[in-house]
């Protein structure tokens, strides 16, 4: 009896495993079998080297909208991997304990806020300081780097803070009995040793802001055009199936879905160098 | 000339007495050894003269402890105190980075940046633990790369690269193999003309074979110091002479 009860719930170990690998597999081949025909039909040069992007004209560029996330990526990563960074290395080496009880469960909050709640409080809060200070909508690269940059902070900080603490004391102790202080010891002894850990923090970080949709539609300005600075406005590529996807159909469906194999692939790479940096960091 | 004296030292561990009432004189330019079972008292008395113990949460000190006459746990640059005296550890713990590096790691911390300066005081360095051959041809690469006996006299090498006056040894050999931990021991005979040496090792053959003074530790106290050919074959405690005879421990 136990022996059969045993056999059964292999198998349901195996179908639970089994579900998250097909649901991998039907997403790809949804992906490609309906955007790679696409992509043929416009050109791959005109899709991904195409400079306009105009459904109603037959035009479906969507460089703008690469630059557009690679920017806005670009600009989140500025802003939130040196605050989450030194926010991390406060917490693991600095932070009171009584502190660091309200410190890790805020940043663990952090972490589970809906992103359409972010793009909220981007609307409500940065974009009149970005409108007050520089003028323009506000809605622009600027404020939706400064959005992105607070919503990577939990990943960077968590990932970056077990890194810091996995590094074994007797380096910072080797250092201080060199006579540096703690702070050469912490950023050069410590963080050092951490460092391989902490670029997969920063990787993890790209992947969730380059996917970002709902609070960057909201913030971002949305204009399909290659930005000319940090105040003009800008789309990005989820952006971009989002905004068009309820009413498009036609070539102009499948080029949004084209448009989201362009995003998988960028993941995709995000996700292997993430991989390939984990196994050098262990 | 004595180079550290101690004065009935106390050091507590919240409220665990871990040291009672310690008076000790250490010479300059001679290897003291601190000996004892697990859990006497030795390291943690290393530890109290350069300040690490300062990490530990809940240790306190009473008592004096003078460097050269100084209280070092007086007014005094505790960063200042570590630079004149050099630890090396019980297990190497070489930093993650190239050979050069680690050692240049000091004279950098304390200000050295010329590249020809570091790059003499490395392969001096490096000399001096005489394991400038097995790695001049590999500085750039990574310490981690070495072996144990390696690692642990690169990290000699790296105490020695801040010029310090005194080095400690916490139990240095404790992690290596026997012919690496017998050119650890020849390095340290030739390291004490230039340095203090106190040296914390639970090899008793060891303590004899290298140092000149022996101090014996038991329960967090000093039970005898001496000088160690003394200490070895005429020690004037009874519970000295069961630990060296292989009575306990």
């Amino acid at each position: 009896m136990r022996k059969y009860s045993e056999s059964i719930m292999k198998v349901v170990f195996l179908i639970a495993a089994c579900v998250s690998i097909i649901a991998v597999i039907l997403i790809c081949v949804f992906l490609f079998a309906s955007g790679v025909p696409a992509i043929k039909e416009i050109g791959i040069s005109d899709f991904l080297l195409g400079n306009s992007w105009k459904p109603n004209q037959e035009l479906y560029g969507i460089f703008p909208m690469i630059i557009g996330s690679i920017y806005v990526t670009a600009g989140s990563i500025i802003i939130g991997v040196p605050i989450g960074l030194l926010c991390a290395v406060f917490m693991a080496r600095y932070c009171p304990k009584g502190l660091y009880r309200i410190l890790k469960p805020a940043v663990d909050l952090l972490a589970g806020i809906p992103s359409i709640v972010y793009g909220f409080f981007g609307l409500m809060v940065i974009v009149p300081m970005v409108q007050g200070s520089l003028g323009g909508s506000g809605k622009c690269l600027l404020t939706a780097s400064i959005l992105l940059g607070i919503m990577i902070l939990p990943t960077i900080i968590s990932v970056s803070e077990s890194n810091i603490r996995a590094v074994p004391e007797y380096y910072y102790e080797g250092s201080l009995a060199l006579g540096a202080t703690k702070e050469r010891s912490v950023f050069r002894a410590v963080l050092p040793a951490a460092k391989m850990g902490i670029l997969a923090g920063v990787i993890l970080g790209i992947g969730r802001a380059i996917g970002e949709t709902m609070a960057v539609v909201m913030v971002c300005g949305n204009q399909a055009i290659m930005p000319e600075g940090i105040t003009s406005g800008v789309r990005t590529l989820t952006a971009n199936i989002v905004l068009e996807m309820g009413y498009a159909s036609g070539l102009h469906r499948e080029a949004l879905i084209a448009t989201a194999v362009v995003l998988f692939v960028f993941i995709l790479i995000i996700n292997l160098s993430f991989t390939a940096l984990k196994r050098r960091a262990d | 000339m004595d180079k550290y004296t101690i004065e009935n030292l106390e050091l507590f561990y919240g409220d665990f007495k871990a040291l009672k009432n310690i008076n000790l004189n250490i010479k300059e330019k001679e290897i003291t050894a601190f000996i004892g079972p697990s859990g006497c008292g030795k390291s943690t008395l290393l530890k109290t003269l350069n300040r690490m113990n300062d990490l530990v949460e809940g240790c306190r000190i009473k008592g004096k402890i003078k460097l050269d006459g100084e209280d070092i746990y007086g007014k005094i640059d505790v960063n200042h105190l570590r630079k004149r005296v050099g630890m090396v550890f019980q297990k190497p713990n070489p930093f993650p980075m190239s050979i050069f590096d680690n050692i240049a790691y000091g004279p950098r911390t304390h200000g050295i940046h010329s590249k020809s300066r570091l790059s003499e005081i490395v392969e001096k360095s490096l000399k001096d633990v005489a394991i400038w051959d097995e790695v001049k041809d590999r500085l750039n690469k990574s310490a981690l790369g070495l072996s144990g006996g390696q690692q642990q006299r690169l990290c000699i090498a790296r105490a020695l690269a801040v010029e310090p006056e005194v080095i400690l040894m916490d139990e240095p050999t404790s992690a290596l193999d026997p012919i690496s931990t017998s050119k650890i021991e020849d390095l340290t005979v030739e390291l004490k003309e230039k340095y203090t040496i106190i040296m914390v090792t639970h090899n008793m053959q060891q303590a004899a074979r290298i140092s000149d003074k022996t101090a014996f530790f038991l329960l967090g106290d000093m039970v005898e110091f001496n000088d160690t050919e003394k200490l070895f074959s005429m020690p004037e405690d009874k519970r000295t002479e069961d630990y060296i005879t292989g009575r306990f421990g």
